[in-house]
Formats: C-alpha cells, sequence, structure tokens
C-alpha cells in the first residue's frame, strides 16, 4: 500500500496572529509554525495502515524553505520519506491542489490523504481539488476508515446528525477528520534519530502556478469588536425568554 | 545527534538544533497534555505515576543517553536537560524520577559497568521495564557522603552488605539499587565499593515510604540490608572505587537536577503571567501593576541566565570537556532560582496562591528539595570554591 | 448587473435548507440574475420558497437517487447548468457535502474559489468575498479573477431577507450527470441522541450557580440544558456543596470552556468563575441581583427570577 499523506506548516493555534504593517499579511516573527494539528490526524491514519497492510507513507507537502521542518516531524511521527515541494508563492488552493497533484502524479499511490484544514486558511478546499486533477474518487472529512484488498470502507459525519459510510475502490483522495484513527501519536526519541535518516527530497513545483492564483487578498483585518453587552426588555418572564430567543437566533446567530 | 553547541561553534551559539527543538517539542506536548493534568493528583496521593512513567518510556524517554545497542535514544546530555526541564515543569516528582533513572541508574553501568552487567541491565532500564535507584545517603552521612557507615565484605564469591541508607528515591518503584559501602569506615572514600543489588535479594528491605513535603510521588524510602549476599559480579566498577563512581554520577546528576529546577522555575513564572492579567483590583489587572512587573521581571531573568548556565554544563560535557564546576554552577544557581520563583508566584497570586487549589504553592515544595538533593546549595559552593581555588 | 448568479441548493422536508436560504439572500442582494439548483425529492416543491427568495430561474431534477450523495454525479449536473447559464458566479452553502462539490468544479474550471465567505460583493467585472481566517482571529478581503468564480458560504451568518410571495421562479428540467462507480454509498444512518454532551467541547455550556438554592432544583439546568442541546456546568459553590461532581466546574480551578453560547444562571459572576467562560462566543447571564458581576460579562442580561425564567426559557426554544 503506498500512502501518501499531503501535510502543511501552519502557525500553532496558540500564536497571537499579528496582522503586518501592508494589512495582507500576518506578522511572522515570532510565529511558531508547526505542524498542522489536522495534518497529524491524517498522518496517523496513514500510519496506522502502512503499519497494518504493509507499504510505505510519503509526507508531501507545498511550501518555502521552511516547510522542510514539518516534513522531518512527519518522518518521526509515520512517514517513511517525504518530498518538498520547494514553493514560496502565495498560500492558494488551486495552485496547492496543482502542485500536489502534478507530484503525486509521479508517485505511486493507493491512498493519498489531506487534511480537514489548517489553522491558517480555514478553507478544506485541496482535497476535493486534488482527487478532481487526479480524477480519483474522494470523500471529505472521513471519521472512520478501514482498508481492505483494492478498496476502503469510509464513514462521516454530515449536518443533520447523519452518517454517511462509502465504499471507494483505490486509489482515492480521503480528507481525514480529526480523531480518525485515534490521538496522533508523539515522535519518540529513537524515531526522532531515525528520522534523520530518511530522504527528504527536494523539488520545483511544475505547472503555471502564478497564473492559477486567482484568488487574492486585498486586506486583512480584525473582526469587528464584540458589542457591549445589554439587558434583555420585558415586561415578564415570558416576554424576556421570547425576546432572549429571538436576539439569540437573529442577532447572536449561536441558536 | 548534531548539536549546535557553544563549543562546537566559533563563537557563541544558543540556537538549538532542529533535532533538540523536535525533542523540546515533543516533550512539551507530552508534558503538557499527559502529565501537568495529574500533577497534583500524584502530590496528594504520593503513587508513583506509573502512566507517566510507562507513557514517557514509550517514547524513549527512560534512556536518553543510553547508546542504541543498549535499547536506549542515544542522544546528548543538552536533550537530557531539555527533557528534564520540560517534565520537571509539568510535574517535579516525575522529572525526579526520570532523572534518577537516566543519570543516577544508568549512568555509572554505562560509564563503570562490565559488558555483561550493560547488557543484562541497560535494556531493562533504558524502556522503563525496571526502574532504578541510587543510595549513597545514610543517617549519619548526607553532605559528607565518605562518612557512610554501611559495609561491604567479600566471603568467597559473594560480597556481604550490612547497613542503612535513606531518602532514596524511586524506593517504592525500584527493582535494581546503586548501593555503595566500604570496607573499613576508617579509611572512608578509599576503601568505598559500588554494587548493584536487586530488589527482593534476602536481607534487603525497603522501608516506609516517606512523607516529604516535596516531591511527594517519587517513592522515597530508607533501606536496610541485614547480611545481603551478592555474587561477586554484582560489583560495579573496580574495588574501592565507588567514590568516584559516585561523584562522576553526580556529576552529570547535577545539571539533571539544575534543568529540574529550571523546568519548576518556569512553570512558577508561566502560572503568575497568567494570574497576573486575569485578577483584576483597583480597577485594573494587577500586571499593570509596576510592584508585579518587578516581580515577574526578575523571575523571567533569573531563569533565563539559569537556563543557559544549564546548557553550557551539558554542552561542555556533550563536548568531552570538563563540567564539574559549570554543573554544581548551575545546580546551585537553578535551585535558587526555583525557590524565589515558586515564592514570588505565590505572591503575584496574593491568597489564591496559598490555596492548595492553586498549583503554585507545590511548585514551592517542590523547588525546595533542588537546593538539597544531590548536594546541598552549601555543598554545590564547596565544589565551586575547591574548583576555583585548583584552577587558580 | 445582470450576470447569472448560481446558487447550489440543498432540499429537505421539500424546502430549501436554511443555508440554501441564504445564499439565495446574498445573491439577490448582489444584483444578479439569480438562479437556483434544486435535486432529489421535492425539489420541484421547493422551488417555490426558492422564487420567494428571488430566484428567477430553477433547474431541478427530482430524481431520488440525489437523496443520497454521490459526488461525482451532483458534480456533473451542476457543471452542466455552470455551462448552460454562463453562471458568473457559483455559490455553494459551506456544508459537508457543498464544500466538496466546490472544490471538485472549482478544480475543473481552473477556477477562483473562496470558501466559507461571510460576504460577497460585486467588484467591477468580478467578485470580492469575505471570509475568516486563522479560525477567525483575521477577517481577509480577497479578490475573486477570472469567470465563473465560486464560494461556499459559512451557514448561520448571513440573513435570510424576508421572502416576498410575489415572486416566482420558471422552474427547468436539469439532466442528471454521471456518477462514479468507485464510490458507493453504502447506508447512511441517522444517529440517535448521543447522550450528554463533553463540556470541553459543546457548542452551548449552561451552568449554575447557588442561585438555585439546592440540588433539587438543579433539574432546570439540565431541562435547559437539554432545549439547547449543550453540556451542563457549575460554580464552585456548587460543587463545593456536592450538588454536582468537580467535573462540571467551570473555572480557574475547573475547567476553562469557549462554547459559542454560555448561559449562567444564579451565577454571581467571581473572577474566579469568569477566568473559565469569559472567552466563551456568545454569553447570557440570568440573575436577578441587577448589580450581580456576572452582567459585566454578559452579551444578554436577563434581571428576573430564575426559578420563573428558566422553565419559560426551556419552553420558548421547544417552541
Ligand atoms: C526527597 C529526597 C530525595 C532524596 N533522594 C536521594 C537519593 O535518591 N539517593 C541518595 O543517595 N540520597 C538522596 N537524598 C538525600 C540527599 O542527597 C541528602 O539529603 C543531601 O545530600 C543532604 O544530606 P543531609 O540531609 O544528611 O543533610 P546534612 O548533610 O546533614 O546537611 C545539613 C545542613 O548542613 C549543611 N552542611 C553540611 N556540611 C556542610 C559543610 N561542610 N559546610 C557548610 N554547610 C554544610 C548542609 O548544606 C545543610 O544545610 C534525598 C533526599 C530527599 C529529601
Ligand atoms: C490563609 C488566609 C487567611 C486569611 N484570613 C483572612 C481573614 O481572616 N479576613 C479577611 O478579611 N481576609 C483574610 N484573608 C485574605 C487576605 O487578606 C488576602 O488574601 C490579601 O489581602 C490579598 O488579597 P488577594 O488574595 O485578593 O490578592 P490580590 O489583592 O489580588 O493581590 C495579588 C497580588 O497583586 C499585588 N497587588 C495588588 N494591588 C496592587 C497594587 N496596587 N500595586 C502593586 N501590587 C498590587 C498584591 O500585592 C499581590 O502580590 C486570608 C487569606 C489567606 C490566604
Ligand atoms: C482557591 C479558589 C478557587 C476557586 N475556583 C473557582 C472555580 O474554578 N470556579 C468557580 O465557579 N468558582 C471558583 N471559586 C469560587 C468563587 O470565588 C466564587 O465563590 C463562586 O464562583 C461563587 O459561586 P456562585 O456564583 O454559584 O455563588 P454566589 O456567589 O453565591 O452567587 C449566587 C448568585 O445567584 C443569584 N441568585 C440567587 N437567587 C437567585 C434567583 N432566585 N434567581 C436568579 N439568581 C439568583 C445571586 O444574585 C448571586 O449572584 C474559587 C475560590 C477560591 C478561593
Amino acid at each position: 500500500m503506498n500512502i501518501i499523506a499531503c501535510v502543511r506548516q501552519t502557525p500553532d493555534t496558540e500564536t497571537v496572529i499579528k496582522i503586518n504593517g501592508a494589512a495582507n499579511g500576518i506578522e511572522l516573527d515570532g510565529v511558531k509554525l508547526v505542524l498542522g494539528p489536522y495534518d497529524e490526524y491524517a498522518l496517523e491514519a496513514a500510519a496506522q495502515i502502512k503499519e497494518k497492510s504493509g507499504g510505505e507513507v510519503t509526507a508531501v507537502t507545498v511550501g518555502g524553505e521552511k516547510a522542510a521542518e514539518t516534513l522531518r516531524h512527519c518522518l518521526a511521527v509515520g512517514a517513511d520519506k517525504a518530498v518538498h515541494i520547494n514553493d514560496s508563492g502565495a498560500d492558494d488552493a488551486l495552485a496547492i491542489a496543482t502542485a500536489l497533484a502534478n507530484q503525486i502524479k509521479k508517485l505511486p499511490h493507493d491512498l493519498v490523504f489531506v487534511s480537514n484544514k489548517g489553522t491558517d486558511s480555514d478553507r478544506g478546499a485541496v482535497g476535493p481539488m486534488l482527487g478532481e486533477l487526479l480524477g480519483l474518487p474522494y470523500v471529505g472529512l472521513v471519521t472512520e476508515i478501514e482498508v481492505e484488498g483494492g478498496s476502503a470502507t469510509v464513514s462521516r459525519d454530515v449536518e443533520g446528525g447523519a452518517k454517511e459510510k462509502f465504499k471507494v475502490t483505490l486509489p482515492a483522495v480521503i480528507c481525514a477528520q480529526k480523531g480518525v484513527r485515534g490521538e496522533p501519536r508523539y515522535a519518540s526519541l529513537p524515531a526522532i534519530m531515525k528520522a534523520k535518516k530518511k530522504p527528504i527530497e527536494t523539488v520545483s513545483p511544475e505547472g503555471d502556478l502564478a497564473s492559477l492564483r486567482k484568488v487574492q487578498v486585498e486586506k486583512l483585518e480584525y473582526p469587528p469588536a464584540r458589542p457591549p453587552g445589554r439587558m434583555v426588555p420585558g415586561e415578564s418572564a415570558a416576554d424576556k425568554a421570547k425576546e432572549l430567543v429571538r436576539l439569540l437566533r437573529s442577532e447572536a446567530k449561536v441558536i | 545527534m548534531s548539536v549546535a553547541t557553544m563549543s562546537q561553534n566559533a563563537g557563541v551559539c544558543f540556537n538549538l538544533s532542529d533535532d533538540h527543538k523536535m525533542v523540546r517539542d515533543m516533550v512539551r506536548k507530552l508534558a503538557t497534555e499527559e502529565i501537568a493534568p495529574r500533577a497534583a493528583e500524584y502530590d496528594r496521593s504520593r503513587e508513583f505515576p506509573w502512566d507517566n512513567i510507562k507513557k514517557m518510556a514509550e517514547l524513549g524517554l527512560m534512556g536518553v543517553m543510553v547508546p542504541e545497542q543498549f535499547g536506549g535514544a542515544a542522544m546528548d546530555t543538552l536533550a537530557y536537560v531539555l527533557i528534564i526541564e520540560e517534565i520537571s515543569k509539568a510535574c517535579a516528582a516525575t522529572g525526579v524520577i526520570t532523572a534518577v533513572q537516566n543519570s543516577l541508574g544508568s549512568y555509572p553501568i554505562l560509564a563503570f559497568g562490565t559488558d555483561e552487567q550493560k547488557k543484562k541491565w541497560l535494556p531493562l532500564l533504558a524502556s522503563g521495564q525496571k526502574i532504578a535507584a541510587y543510595a549513597l545517603t545514610e543517617p549519619g552521612s548526607g553532605s559528607d557522603a565518605a562518612g557512610m557507615k554501611t559495609t561491604c565484605v567479600l566471603d568467597g564469591d559473594h560480597w556481604v552488605i550490612n547497613g542503612q541508607k535513606n531518602w532514596i528515591t524511586n524506593s517504592t518503584a525500584a527493582e535494581l539499587f546503586v548501593v555503595y559501602a566500604l570496607k573499613d569506615p576508617a579509611t572512608k572514600h578509599k576503601s568505598t565499593s559500588c554494587f548493584l543489588i536487586e530488589k527482593g535479594t534476602p536481607g534487603f528491605t525497603i522501608g516506609k515510604h516517606e512523607e516529604t513535603m516535596g516531591v511527594r510521588a517519587s517513592g522515597t524510602c530508607p533501606l536496610t540490608f541485614d547480611n545481603v549476599r551478592i555474587p561477586k559480579e554484582n560489583l560495579l566498577g573496580e574495588e574501592n572505587k565507588g567514590f568516584n563512581i559516585a561523584m562522576a554520577t553526580l556529576d552529570c546528576g547535577r545539571i539533571g537536577i539544575a534543568a529540574q529546577a529550571v523546568g519548576i522555575a518556569q512553570a512558577a513564572l508561566e502560572n503568575a503571567i497568567k494570574y497576573s492579567k486575569e485578577r483584576a483590583q483597583f480597577g485594573k489587572a494587577i500586571s499593570e501593576f509596576q510592584l508585579v512587573q518587578e516581580m515577574l521581571v526578575n523571575m523571567a531573568t533569573q531563569i533565563e541566565a539559569a537556563r543557559l548556565m544549564v546548557w553550557q554544563a551539558a554542552c561542555k560535557r556533550d563536548a568531552g570537556e570538563k563540567f564539574g564546576k559549570e554543573a554544581s554552577m548551575a545546580k546551585w544557581f537553578a535551585s535558587e532560582v526555583a525557590v524565589k520563583a515558586a515564592l514570588d508566584s505565590i505572591q503575584v497570586h496574593g491568597g489564591y496562591g496559598y490555596s492548595k487549589e492553586y498549583p503554585v504553592e507545590r511548585l514551592l515544595r517542590d523547588a525546595k528539595i533542588t537546593q538539597i538533593y544531590e548536594g546541598t546549595s552549601e555543598v554545590q559552593k564547596l565544589v565551586i570554591a575547591r574548583h576555583l581555588l585548583s584552577e587558580g | 448587473m445582470s450576470k447569472v448568479i448560481l446558487v447550489f441548493g440543498q432540499v429537505r422536508n421539500s424546502e430549501p435548507t436554511r443555508p440554501t436560504l441564504e445564499c439565495l439572500s446574498l445573491a439577490a442582494g448582489l444584483g444578479g440574475d439569480v438562479h437556483c439548483i434544486l435535486l432529489g425529492t421535492g425539489a420541484k416543491a421547493a422551488a417555490a420558497a426558492a422564487g420567494h427568495q428571488g430566484a428567477s430561474q430553477v433547474w431541478a431534477n427530482e430524481d431520488a437517487s440525489f437523496d443520497k450523495w454521490d459526488l461525482a454525479a451532483v458534480a456533473n449536473t451542476v457543471d452542466a447548468a455552470v455551462k448552460s447559464t454562463g453562471a458568473a458566479l457559483v455559490l455553494v452553502p459551506a456544508t459537508t457535502h457543498g464544500k466538496e462539490l466546490a472544490g471538485k468544479l472549482a478544480a475543473r474550471h481552473s477556477a477562483a474559489l473562496a470558501s466559507e465567505v461571510i460576504g460577497v460583493s460585486a467588484d467591477g467585472d468580478g467578485f470580492k468575498a469575505v471570509r475568516p481566517v486563522y479560525s477567525g482571529k483575521v477577517r481577509a478581503t480577497v479578490k475573486l479573477s477570472g469567470s465563473p468564480v465560486f464560494a461556499t458560504v459559512r451557514p448561520n451568518v448571513l440573513d435570510v431577507a424576508a421572502a416576498d410571495s410575489s415572486k416566482t421562479a420558471t422552474v427547468n428540467d436539469l439532466a442528471a450527470g454521471q456518477g462514479d462507480s468507485r464510490i458507493q454509498l453504502v447506508s447512511v444512518e441517522t444517529k440517535g441522541d448521543t447522550g450528554a454532551v463533553d463540556l470541553s467541547e459543546a457548542r452551548v455550556v449552561v451552568a449554575g450557580g447557588r442561585g438555585l438554592k439546592g440540588p433539587e432544583n438543579f433539574h432546570l439546568i439540565d431541562g435547559l440544558a437539554t432545549a439547547f442541546n449543550g453540556a451542563v456546568g457549575a460554580s464552585r459553590m456548587v460543587v463545593d456543596a456536592g450538588w454536582k461532581e468537580h467535573r462540571y466546574q467551570v473555572g480557574q480551578t475547573g475547567k476553562v470552556v469557549t462554547p459559542e453560547l454560555y448561559v449562567a444562571v444564579g451565577i454571581s459572576g467571581a473572577i474566579q468563575h469568569l477566568v473559565g467562560m469569559q472567552n466563551s462566543g456568545c454569553i447570557v447571564a440570568i440573575n436577578n441581583n441587577p448589580e450581580a458581576p456576572i452582567f459585566k460579562v454578559a452579551d444578554y442580561g436577563v434581571v428576573a427570577d430564575l426559578f420563573e425564567f428558566v422553565p419559560k426559557l426551556a419552553e420558548e426554544l421547544k417552541a
């Protein structure tokens, strides 16, 4: 089983995000970059499936020089080798999916994992794009996966409390949801030592990525501050209850 | 492991290598997610934190510097101190257990043991299958370790050990004890030897779990040896050279305790910063008061200095240089910083810091022991003075 | 602007879903010619509501096979409509299904896709969108170039305009596209009530304090939590008094929670409690003392006797 895990470096969730002076990006100075927390779940699933069925896990990332650090980490938590597609262009789903697809086409692949989202752009778009570009079936937000022979059985939760179960012929692209195969493992000391001997291949992206970057960030701003609190008016308890429910529904939009 | 040590660089370099960062990040995550949440409970119950130790053993943290051939992770002292700092920041008891296992248990076997001893014991210790303890202190000899009374007599193929040790960390869990004894109290360190004694050996009893102020879950007990017969092969290192083993082991061990102190101090600082931003008095967060800021600033600056001293001692050891003076300096300084930081952190917390419901009072209790074990602060000063006066 | 804006609508019980209505309202507000795709059982019945919401054309296919999700078939069906309508903008609800559809089609068209947007505006010939990034800590305004462009719209953020029943849509048949035999939907289970929601992960937390007077009254909190489909929390006073176990305690020495909605009932708002919940999305405080410090952090304060108010609120939620 040849498994590809597409991973990405993202700011640590605890990091304080500061918008840069030009308001078109964030201050990267002092921002701790880590392997995307959702990617860790995907990688864990890949590692477990490999451990059961044999084969190899290749971690692939698109990013600038620093992205290689992320791959080192992947090699310590289950990946056997890694490919760094060196590209420091703007973070754009279509460009990333294209660069990944062009690389993955050259690698043996039975199962391609992508993760739900990064902590930065929150978009979850790379997975379905990758499925389309590779011409492979795609299932998003998978919470359970079993691989048997040439197919995978996957389940996922959809809105309204339903759970869908699919049988997918491999190769396929799967987007792993948090916890798909339990909590990601820690990098053990021996694994960290072994990771140093595993190969990271650095390649240039293929394809005209610049022309694919059709989503340009014009400006970044902080969300508006929370409006000051207020008292819910009403004569009786019943009036207040009615008004509160209305406010929660149509103003705060939390129910 | 490729280390950006100070000695290997042309100048002084304070950057950790990527590998060291990876180790620290992993241990920090483990410590925050799995160890810290249970620290208060272990402090209360005094149970040996087996679940922490098992999890850490799986990750190779019980044999950090043990070579690969003996089942260890073959990492360096710098990696070791990063690990001890992070673990101790979450739970100082787990920190000292780990330190004893790595530096007081495995190190003397690795440095002075025979091939058979290494093959037999190091894989068991590095994998955490067996816990080790280190028994030097006695009721009548602490700082003056050479004043010990426990005796060893060779009787045919066996050594016969008689005497008592106390304050021995890990005793409630350990199966291997590194024990010092001498032939004749009058000849002191000149007749001291070191032995490997297994739990269950007839005549060897482990006493009651001491009720200590801090590091309460680290299983400290007294030991008694009543005509304990152990095979000759259990002598560690050369006969009569035991005191050298004890001192060499403590040199390395002290770097670990210094790292433990830095970890406790860091926890005190982080708690103080967080609380000071949350707590409001006189209409503002108390972090806005300069007198409170001063406490934070003192803590942070001293911790930084202590940490660099620990790193320096570790890097010197990794570079094969003499590091005894630096280890003692780091241990003395870091343990003083830890106690002061814990006190200041309680102060920043006001009455809440004095409550058992907040973690900072535990930090003070834990910090205090770092000034005592593996050589009191006074003893560290004696060691530093000896170095200074013999060097110059 | 008379460009076509195509909305991919989702149908439930012969009605467009709420996220679909939000997309339609957004599209209508942009001033284009709004078309809406509705697939599966009840699609044509749902077309009327889409019309009231501003769609001029509905592209429908009532084939029941669309009730079971088949990404390839839906994508091929929608793609045909994208092409035939010459849509300039395609809006899709950012649901599990919607997001994979939009990603797939955007890749097929090599087109711009803005995910999880909370606003779209016309910008000369093209469009701009606003989307939360960095876990909501920042908002980005992005410019989408080319045509068509795609956007998935984050549910429950945008308003739905009042339906105008004088407006109707022409209903057209849309041919079903080809599916992909490599992927088969084996089953769809509707999960029953998953039981008590975990405090730290709950979307809604309802917490009770000493104002409840005794453990025998805590059922009011349980009932309200059920009505909100949320988890139960408590102040330390309640835990110390033994009304609830420690795992329910919110605060400095309990759990720190950040649900979307936190409802504090009969809790005074001591700093030790506030630290554990003040980063919640929306805070509601219910207390009979208008001076209670909890009101300082509340988005909505209700001064009332909880014994009277809480049952009314639970009733109102069920209505
Ligand atoms: C929790 C805990 C765990 C321990 N774990 C271990 C262990 O695993 N293995 C082990 O062997 N031991 C262990 N110890 C023992 C520890 O190392 C000793 O307590 C320590 O070395 C001090 O010895 P002492 O307690 O006998 O104090 P003493 O040596 O009696 O010292 C009392 C005081 O006198 C001062 N003092 C002594 N001599 C001098 C001098 N020459 N000049 C100036 N001041 C001096 C000391 O600094 C101290 O302030 C542990 C102790 C504790 C409390
Ligand atoms: C065991 C115990 C017994 C007690 N007994 C009693 C009792 O019998 N009766 C009673 O009424 N109270 C009692 N208290 C409460 C005690 O008096 C308070 O804890 C104390 O006044 C500090 O208040 P605080 O804990 O709220 O800390 P805070 O006032 O929140 O102070 C926190 C930190 O901020 C500092 N700080 C605050 N304001 C400023 C400022 N403007 N400038 C610089 N620094 C500032 C403080 O010095 C402290 O370091 C008791 C407390 C304890 C722990
Ligand atoms: C070391 C330490 C740690 C602590 N940690 C925590 C912690 O983690 N979490 C925590 O919550 N607290 C904590 N506290 C306790 C905290 O200081 C407060 O004492 C506690 O939060 C108060 O709980 P309460 O709001 O339920 O009770 P109270 O303060 O007694 O408030 C009850 C409220 O109910 C209102 N009320 C009464 N009757 C009615 C009615 N019929 N209808 C409507 N409202 C009514 C009252 O107006 C009042 O505001 C800690 C304290 C210490 C010392």
